[in-house]
């Protein structure tokens, strides 16, 4: 019972924090003298007819607030408007563009949770040993690459070569897992690599770190004199107690996830919902913007209340606060 | 002389009331310490390495007589229009698209990267500091203000706020020092505000308030020193996500405009160029590399030379486990 | 003078009336209820005759140190009044608080956490100087260093930093941090529970000599009650938030009026053997209860030996008891008498 009442509010929380950030969206875009917007929308070469034009079309004279309306109604109603170039519904924009999206962070988030995890773990049970110190070295520098960096190096270093020499299996561009998962695996497996490397080292940094104190607890001891097999003590009580701030990291990463996406579909030439975005960007194409920022917003609520759950799942504590 | 003055190697300062004796500051056992590590010694050097050539990239390019944003068509271009490799025609890195001179504007990039990574964590630091002394300090509703405008920060993706805000205001260097400033000190205040909090309920706080110190004395005398440790190590820390927060926005092309050299631009240039200039593609990438691994190891040795016993702990207990799983 | 007249003659530096303090507890969660409260302190009287010595004696969680900290202004009081040298200083603002700060001063009981381990020996000491202002910067050291001299530190210690010196030691350095602006009352809250034997001495000497040479006035708290004999003219014990013997030392002390003190007494460890066989032993049952949800009527009822039913209903007033003097009070409905052997206590119900 208490669960759907901690569920209920943060749904309710999720849903203040969406309207908010419309909200500051829209006002951070429109709340400017029309001629500033108006020119920007219409282009850089834009004569005043020109701009006259797009004021009347978009009704940009109308009082601030009307505006206001019209943008919330239409939202309420899941429109969230045209592109400037291409006319295209943001929708259906959006709609396209997310398969490769989709595609980037499922494999990526999963290998490096797989790989941050397993390596943590193998380093905290053989603490100081070859692996270990081998394992924190490539942390370290883990940790300092930027993902564009990871991303060109990874071009230059494995696609170039592989492909000079015929290798064609590891692509650029994105082919999607209805195409076969060979072809998928080809063109994601660098993208996936990307991504996953940088967040990789901060999570076996952590598995380490947290399951290096847990296993020195007295009740691991305990654990072990009753003669459960190590696999078990590590496992069932090493690795449960380290959850917890695993989970809350996710819950962060999952939200500046959105980073380090965009960056990776630009430099893999993926046509994602990042790529588009920055696409947009250049061009001042607004509707896409705000239906990009819209999206990924929603996209933030939703992962925290979802890694909520989790944890509180996990820790039954959280569920009475 | 009792024992404890002999074991002390004590520093006698002159003085007009007579001969007084210096005590080991924390600042000074924690130096002697990362002295001895050799890896955040060797970390340091580089970064001093990197601050020189910084510093000293006009000279560089007057030297080799190659600005940084002069391209050189015929010298700087093969004759298909391509970058030329490193060491032809004096270009001792080779060329970038337009035919200038990498290395030179490898240089002028360590400026960018540099300046903006240490000027934007020394705003989000003292921003951070005193956010995190206040909301802790005072707690109730100041706290709770702070604290949730703090997390608000800390959860947005910040990515997109940057995206927003260059297009609205359009990208510039005081933008994206802000925009990466704003950012970064939410990180900071949450961790001193978690430390005043429990710095607060120390006895010695609690005497300086019979004394009658007010809260800002309290803050700035008693707890600050207290504070400064872990907040080195995290400034040291968070200097390599503002290089890398920048290089990334100037990737997208949010951040430093062409002609003025970033790494994060050079390597958006260089997409087009992995087959025909690898040196165009490796140089920037390795600058990077090599500025953030530095800080990010000094960071954690000036972390582990503040704390030694965590390590001296761990080692004890898998002797003793060791020992005792015979 | 003798110190017992000193202390009849009434010249009362400081006078506590009725204080009260309460502890609310919350639930957790953003928006509190508050479902009850801790009764730290609940209605404590008590006066201060000028340089004499108050002791107050009471087990953890008898609320002494909590009574400490709101004389002192630290934690504001729930009600009741607060008199230092006739003036009310209940709940001042710390502005108007500011000028008694520098005539009552704390000495507080952990030598390893009442010095800031990051600040310097002398700036510690120095530091009401340059909170009030009242020596100038150049002058500071010099002062900071008589005081050293003053506590028994060496001087030439002035830089170095609390670590480097020993539990006693550091006692010296809080002494010495309380004496600068040279108060007139001095709380000492558990000064020397925290050292060696050895060292209490040491630091006991240093207070008493300090109260004869400046004529300070002590609040000393302790539960140890040799050592409370030892430094006191008037003694006061406490139980659960309230005061329930008070009076000079000596009466209390050889002839204990409530069955609580007599208990203390007789568990209090002494020197001399054959005293220690002839005394008996009273053994108190029980825990002491929760501050929260206390006992109703004399709170010590369901631990006395001599509780009776009237003892959970009614709570006792402190008075004057047949056959004492005049300052020795006692909160009991049925005190013990003189020469009267009480029994091992067995744990009553409540009324």
């Amino acid at each position: 019972m208490s669960f759907l009442w901690f569920l209920i509010r943060r749904v309710l929380t999720g849903i203040v924090v969406l309207w908010v950030v419309a909200t500051g969206t829209f006002f951070l875009f429109f709340a400017r003298p029309v001629q500033t917007v108006a020119h920007q929308l219409a282009g850089r070469t834009a004569t005043p007819e020109v701009i006259q034009s797009v004021i009347n079309q978009l009704g940009l004279n109308q009082p601030i607030m009307t505006q206001y309306w019209r943008f919330l109604d239409r939202l309420l109603h899941g429109n969230l408007g045209y592109s400037f170039f291409t006319q295209q519904s943001v929708n259906t924009m959006i709609k396209q563009d997310l398969p490769p999206t989709a595609s980037l962070v499922i494999g990526g988030v999963i290998l490096w949770l797989i790989a941050g995890l397993g390596v943590g773990i193998i380093s905290a049970t053989r603490a100081r040993s070859l692996f270990d110190r081998a394992s924190t070295v490539a942390v370290l520098i883990g940790l300092s690459m930027p993902v564009f960096v990871v991303g060109s190096l990874l071009l230059l270093a494995v696609y170039v070569p592989l492909n000079q020499h015929g290798f064609t299996w590891v692509q650029a561009g994105y082919a999607g897992p209805s195409q076969g998962l060979g072809v998928w695996t080809g063109h994601m497996l660098l993208p996936w690599i990307s991504l996953a490397v940088v967040q990789a080292a901060v999570y076996t940094r952590l598995m380490r770190g947290q399951l290096l104190t847990t296993l020195g607890e007295d009740y691991i001891r305990t654990a072990r004199a009753k003669g459960l097999s190590e696999r078990r003590v590590i496992f069932r009580h090493g690795v449960r107690a380290a959850l917890t701030p695993v989970v809350s990291q996710l819950g962060i990463d999952v939200g500046q996830l959105l980073g380090g996406v965009v960056v990776i579909e630009v430099v893999f030439g993926l046509q994602g919902l990042g790529q588009v975005a920055v696409n947009a960007i250049t061009q001042d194409d607004l509707p896409v913007i705000i239906g990009f920022v819209l999206v990924a917003a929603a996209f933030v609520v939703v992962a925290n209340i979802v890694v909520d759950m989790v944890y509180a799942i996990l820790d039954p504590r959280v569920r009475i606060a | 002389m009792s024992i404890t003055e002999l074991n002390w190697q004590a520093q006698t300062v002159e003085d007009l009331a007579g001969r007084t004796i210096e005590g080991r500051s924390q600042w000074q056992l924690t130096w002697r310490r990362l002295r001895r590590d050799k890896v955040s010694m060797a970390s340091l050097a580089v970064i001093i390495a990197m601050i020189l050539l910084a510093i000293f990239a006009p000279a560089f390019a007057s030297l080799v007589h190659h600005p940084a944003n002069t391209a050189y068509p015929i010298a700087g271009e093969s004759a298909a229009g391509q970058p030329v490799a490193p060491g032809t025609n004096g270009f001792w890195l080779g060329t970038d698209d337009t035919g200038r001179d990498l290395m030179v504007r490898v240089f002028y990039g360590a400026r960018i990267s540099l300046f903006v990574g240490i000027v934007t964590t020394a705003i989000a630091t003292v921003a951070g500091v005193a956010i995190g002394l206040i909301a802790g300090y005072f707690g109730g509703i100041v706290d709770t203000i702070l604290a949730r405008f703090t997390d608000a920060v800390l959860a947005f993706p910040y990515v997109v706020l940057a995206l927003a805000l260059a297009v609205v205001f359009g990208p510039s260097l005081t933008i994206i020092i802000a925009v990466i400033s704003f950012f970064s000190w939410a990180g900071i205040a949450r961790i001193v505000r978690g430390q005043t909090l429990s710095l607060k309920e120390k006895e010695y706080i609690e005497a300086a308030r019979s004394i009658g110190a007010g809260p800002f004395r309290i803050m700035f005398v008693d707890i600050l020193p207290n504070l400064l440790a872990p907040v080195l190590v995290l400034a040291t820390l968070y200097i390599p996500s503002a290089v890398v927060f920048e290089s990334t926005l100037s990737f997208l092309g949010l951040g430093i405009q062409p002609p003025t050299a970033s790494w994060g631009n050079m390597l958006a240039a260089a997409q087009n160029f992995y087959q025909t200039a690898w040196w165009f593609v490796l140089f920037p990438a390795l600058a990077l590399l090599i500025t953030t691994l530095a800080f990010n190891l000094l960071g954690d040795g000036i972390r582990d030379a503040m704390d030694p016993t965590t390590e001296r702990l761990l080692a004890a207990r898998r002797k003793a486990r060791r020992g005792g799983a015979q | 003078m003798t110190e017992q007249a000193a202390a009849d003659s009434r010249d009362v530096l400081l006078r506590v009336d009725n204080l009260v303090k309460y502890f609310p507890v919350r639930t957790a969660g953003f928006i509190q209820r508050t479902v009850g409260h801790v009764q730290a302190v609940d209605g404590v009287s008590l006066t201060i005759a000028r340089g004499t010595t108050l002791g107050l004696v009471g087990e953890t969680g008898s609320g002494k140190s909590t009574l400490a900290r709101c004389i002192a202004g630290l934690i504001p009081a729930t009600s009741g009044k607060v008199f230092f040298d006739g003036k009310d200083i209940t709940n001042l603002p710390r502005r108007r608080m500011a000028p008694f700060r520098r005539d009552i001063q704390m000495i507080f009981q952990d030598p390893y956490g009442s010095l800031n381990p990051r600040r310097r020996v002398g700036a510690i000491i120095g530091d009401p100087f340059a909170v009030h202002k009242t020596v100038p910067a150049g002058e500071r050291k010099r002062k900071v260093q008589d005081l050293m001299e003053r506590v028994g530190l060496n001087p030439e210690h002035y830089n170095r930093f609390p670590a480097e010196f020993s539990g006693g030691q550091r006692q010296r350095i809080g002494v010495a941090r309380a004496l600068a602006l040279q108060p007139k009352l001095i709380i000492c809250d558990e000064p020397v529970s925290a050292l060696d034997v050895s060292i209490q001495a040491q630091v006991l000497n240093l207070l008493a000599d300090l109260q004869q040479d400046y004529g300070l006035t002590y609040l000393f708290i302790a539960h140890d009650l040799e050592v409370v004999r030892h430094v006191s003219v008037s003694v006061n014990v406490m139980y659960l938030g309230r005061i329930c013997e008070a009076g000079p030392k000596n009466p209390v002390y050889e002839t204990p009026r409530h069955p609580y003190t007599a208990a203390l007494l007789s568990a209090a460890a002494s020197a001399d053997p054959e005293a220690a066989a002839a005394r008996q032993r009273i053994i108190l049952t029980g825990d002491i209860p929760s501050p929260i949800d206390p006992p109703s009527g004399c709170r010590f009822h369901p631990r006395c030996p001599k509780a009776q039913e009237l003892c959970g209903i009614e709570e006792p007033p402190l008075e004057g008891k047949a056959g004492d003097a005049a300052t020795h009070l006692t909160a009991c409905h049925f005190p013990v008498a003189a020469g009267e052997k009480l029994a091992t206590a067995g744990r009553r119900e409540q009324a």
